[in-house]
């Protein structure tokens, strides 16, 4: 049945940032581009999107901070989807993250990152890149 | 001027008192070519119409301002919202702000101090002093305002939830300088329901949440009657994405839902509704921003009076921050966001703003340094002492289409309130999710206007340019949070642990029952308990709200 | 992962093998078969299927969460199958239920999944029945399938439950209207949740007079605060061990097989049919009804013979 796979995706919002507009907007618009979005809404562990990101088993991860934590809180998003045996899924996040941290965030292993204006269909592009290479 | 009638009994009933208490600040106001500007320009003839809607500033219905000077007399107070890392270096910040001519203060909270966590909080991991300063005790808040005299500068601080803690340790800050609760000046946010919808820095579920406000409410009456008890706060709603009606809408039906369970908890609509203020966004549209504000002013005067019955006028004025429009700032061409902060820092002011924080250029990137504060603190002095629109009173007022805008927000407003009504209040619309998608509806057009370029926004969507700029970060130090974990551990080793315990004990005994809690608070606050610990006995009394 | 270590990470219990299984289940994967063939029979027989169904905004999902809550404290391992309307437009959802269930995210025995009615008429029914196994397999019981209640894919779900809790809350207006209609029908309880509400009264009288012609109950709760979610419960499972006493649930869940079968030999030769019509249909001028007689009188041929 269904021969034509539709993508899963999660969004998620690690830390304690409340800011959520970005976080929806692109939920709605991977929505409207034909992706299951599993949204896991505010204030979450690191471990807690980890294990949502499993039980969903989505094909990629999108991490949204706005506070500042997104060097601490994405890594550890992407540790503990390796503690739990799920290396494979890929993670990306966007927020108010300057130039210089991009670079250390790809090195732990974030896939790609995005600033505030990014046009969302480069967004979207990415995750269905991500979704098909896996 | 005019020989109405009425426009006289207002120069005698309403203007000369004030005039008397607040002269204005010059004999007489010019243009730069050195024509005479009135006070306020009236209409030719004033009719029945025009009393009823616009009136005259300083009365009823307040559409052209809540004073009959404004900012004749004194302008409006510049305020911009700081904090970051420690006490200690956001001490630093204020003094050097102080000095740079800045009016009052505006306190930012990191997120584990908004969200009642201690520094040492699992969850507050990677969070401690990132948006704003940390506070876990009130051995903090005595370094946040080290050598700053309480009863000289008024104090914002954006605090919802522990709002009543925070408040508790500027009062016992206020102590230890010598200066009398009474004689404390300020604002706290206190605005909760909002952050169900918009902000998410929620601790309590609604019930209890409201229970503390009016507890704060009824307590400041009787010992800091100069504080503002609540900041009604409609700018993170917009920032959320809802449109100007819905910030209007939303923000002042969570007021109604204030102001009602104030008064079925026996306050005088006429005693707490003077403290109540409102904060509001300032967009770069700036006449329908200013139209906003008006309506929003005269929608407030007529609830007040005609819903609640409060029959004192100072009850019924819509007193309002501004702050710019943090969404609006782009990351491309950060430069270009001086002038939209200009602009939006125009429509705070032509809508007759009682106090204005206006963002830093370098804001959509990272916290703001001093320079670019400096810049933002300057957009506000070129505007009061430059442009000349201080000097006269709403100087769009009777422009056809503001006034055209202004009924129209009004009634669009009006119509969103009644539909909140209809449904049983803002607590069941939130439960229902009404607030949340109207808002989220709103956001997700706006963004796809911007994707179809209907909407341009410079140097993202049209007019690029390639080049990059490299902007100067302020980063908090990764020592930042290691420090302030260390000091909250020591704070809790050095205090005398069994008069906290039975601070905290009483405190759950008053949570339990129906005493006012600020009380309980401020003794445990006195002790040294922290915010953590505080809410943890709240929490387990009131239960915790989830999405 | 391959096949092997699905089979056996579902008996396992591990969370990655459990996930795996669905996919393959959702995206009707090659070796599909051989998974579900490897399934234990005993457990799934033996597992209650709760469905709980309302309108938007009735508060399902949180009253899901506090009953995944309560099972946890009766030491029971749980499952959910959370449901979600597909956009008709572009064919992609938005799975936002699991907000309220988060806080059992590291709660190894919850086992929550988001699922998407993907626009196929009654081939979710299929899907989820097969899902319900997997989770059944893995020591799930209960199972508790969430759907929001307007639309016939969702009815049709309600049917792979033992027993049905129709939620509605007061304050929601028309739909409770447009449930009386339709899902009541199903009803094995009635829940009236935010009961705290003034309102809440009034509705649950209401609901009583339908609820005692049909010989159900009505149950109050304020999910929000855990309040009556217990009663709920023991009642679902009340209802769940008479009916198997009676031989009702087996019952049911025999004309479910028969539904679920057929629907997935519909799915299956839904494309050979679609190749037979481009076959036949070739004057434009006849009418759909008359073309699709020929359709199937072809196609009966074939499968009499």
């Amino acid at each position: 049945m269904g021969d034509k796979k539709v993508y899963r995706v999660l969004i998620g919002k690690p830390g304690l940032d409340g800011h959520d507009r970005g976080a929806k907007c692109i939920a709605r618009a991977l929505r409207d581009s034909g992706f299951e979005v599993v949204y896991t809404g505010i204030r979450r562990t690191p471990e807690e999107i980890a294990m949502a990101a499993i039980q969903e088993d989505v094909d990629v991860v999108g991490l949204s901070s706005l506070s500042g934590a997104h060097m601490e809180l994405f890594s550890e998003v992407v540790d503990a989807l390796k503690k739990h045996g799920a290396s494979d899924i890929p993670v990306i996040g966007g927020g108010i993250i300057p130039e210089e941290d991009i670079e250390e965030l790809k090195k732990r292993g974030i896939k790609k990152v995005f600033t505030p204006g990014t046009p969302m269909e480069e967004i979207i592009k990415t995750f269905r890149e991500l979704c098909e290479n896996k | 001027m005019s020989n109405h009638p009425k426009y006289k009994e207002w120069e005698e009933k309403v203007l000369s008192k004030v005039l008397a208490r607040f002269p204005e600040r010059k004999k007489e106001f010019k243009t730069t070519g050195g024509l005479d500007l009135p006070r306020v320009a009236l209409p030719k003839e004033i009719d029945d119409e025009y009393l009823e809607k616009l009136g005259f500033p300083g009365q009823y219905p307040f559409t052209r301002g809540v004073q009959p000077t404004m900012y004749r007399s004194r302008l409006w107070t510049m305020r911009q919202y700081a904090g970051f890392a420690t006490a200690k270096e956001t001490n630093e910040r204020y003094k050097y702000l102080l000095e740079q001519g800045q009016t009052g203060l505006s306190v930012a909270f990191d997120l584990p101090t908004q969200i009642g966590y201690d520094s040492d909080h699992p969850m507050s991991k990677g969070e401690v002093g990132k948006v704003g300063v940390a506070i876990d005790s009130l051995a903090d808040m005595e370094i946040l305002f080290d050598e700053i005299p309480l009863d000289k500068v008024s104090t914002s601080m954006t605090i919802n939830s522990p709002a009543s803690i925070l408040l508790a340790m500027y009062v016992a800050v206020g102590e230890k300088q010598g200066v009398p609760r009474e004689k404390l000046r300020g604002t706290i946010q206190n605005d909760i329901l909002k952050e169900y919808v918009a902000r998410g820095t929620y601790i309590f579920p609604p019930r209890p949440s409201l229970r503390i406000i009016t507890n704060i409410f009824e307590w400041c009456t009787k010992n800091t009657p100069l504080f503002n008890t609540i900041s009604i706060s409609g700018y993170h709603i917009r920032e959320a994405g809802s449109t100007a009606v819905q910030e209007v809408a939303f923000t002042l039906a969570n007021g109604c839902t204030y102001v009602q369970t104030a008064i079925d908890a026996g306050l005088d609509v006429n005693v707490f509704g003077k403290r109540l203020s409102f904060f509001f966004n300032a967009t770069t549209d700036i006449i329908e921003e200013v139209a906003k504000f008006r309506a929003a002013r005269r929608m407030w005067a007529k609830i007040m009076k005609e819903r609640f019955g409060a029959t004192d006028p100072r009850a019924c004025m819509l007193r309002f921050h501004t702050q710019t429009a943090g969404h609006t700032l782009t990351a491309q061409q950060i430069d270009n966001n001086v002038v939209r902060v200009a602009l939006q820092a125009l429509a705070a002011v032509l809508g007759g703003t009682q106090s204005l924080h206006t963002n830093s250029k370098d804001e959509a990137l990272t916290l703001p340094t001093e320079d670019s504060v400096r810049t933002a603190l300057r957009t506000q002095q070129i505007i009061a002492y430059e442009s000349g629109v201080a000097n006269s009173i709403d100087v769009l007022g009777g422009s056809y289409l503001v006034e055209q805008l202004t009924d129209k927000i009004e009634e669009e407003a009006f119509s969103l309130i009644q539909k909140i009504d209809d449904m049983g209040g803002v607590i069941s619309a939130i439960e229902a999710g009404f607030i949340q998608r109207q808002i989220e509806d709103s956001a997700y057009e706006y963004q796809r206007q911007i994707e179809t370029k209907d909407r341009i926004i410079v140097g993202v969507n049209e007019f690029q340019s390639k080049d990059t700029v490299k902007v100067p970060i302020l980063k908090i130090d990764k020592e930042v949070e290691k420090r302030q974990v260390e000091r909250v551990k020591k704070v809790r080793e050095q205090r005398d642990n069994s008069k906290v315990e039975a601070c905290l004990k009483r405190l759950e005994d008053a949570a339990r029952g129906d005493e006012n809690l600020m009380d309980p608070i401020l003794e445990a606050v006195k002790e040294y308990a922290t915010i953590g610990e505080i809410c943890g006995v709240l929490r387990e009394v009131f239960g915790e709200y989830r999405d | 992962m391959n096949i092997e270590q699905i089979i056996k990470g579902i008996k396992e219990r591990s969370p990655r093998a459990i996930a795996r299984a669905i996919t393959m289940v959702e995206n009707g994967d090659v070796l599909v078969e051989d998974l579900l063939s490897s399934l234990d029979k005993e457990a799934i027989d033996s597992t209650m299927v709760f469905g709980i169904t309302g309108p938007p905004g009735a508060g399902k999902s949180t009253l899901t969460g506090k009953i995944v809550g309560y099972c946890r404290k009766l030491g029971k391992r749980v499952g959910v199958i959370a449901v979600d309307p597909s956009s008709p437009l572009s064919g992609g959802a938005i799975h936002g239920d699991r907000i309220r269930m988060m806080e059992h995210s590291l709660d190894m025995d919850v086992v929550i999944r988001s699922m998407a009615t993907r626009g196929r008429l009654g081939g979710l029914c299929a899907s989820a029945g097969a899902v319900c196994r997997i989770l059944a397999s893995s020591g799930c019981n209960p199972i508790i399938i969430e759907t929001v209640g307007v639309g016939q894919s969702e009815i049709d779900i309600v049917k792979i439950a033992d027993v049905t809790a129709l939620v509605s809350a007061p304050g929601l207006g028309d739909d409770i209207q447009a449930l009386k209609a339709g899902l009541m029908e199903v009803a094995d309880v009635m829940v009236v949740n935010k009961a705290d509400k003034p309102e809440a009264q009034m509705l649950a009288v209401e609901l009583n007079e339908i609820a005692r012609e049909k010989g159900t109950e009505v149950i109050l709760t304020i999910a929000s605060e855990g309040k009556g979610v217990d009663k709920l419960y023991h009642v679902m499972e009340k209802i769940y061990l008479e009916n198997e006493k009676k031989g009702i649930k087996q019952q049911k869940r025999i004309e479910y097989r028969k539904k679920e079968i057929t629907d997935w030999v519909i799915e299956m030769i839904r494309s050979d049919i679609e190749k037979k019509i481009d076959s036949i249909d070739t004057d434009l001028d006849k009418d759909p009804r008359v073309v699709a007689s020929k359709v199937a009188s072809e196609l009966k041929d074939v499968l009499l013979n």
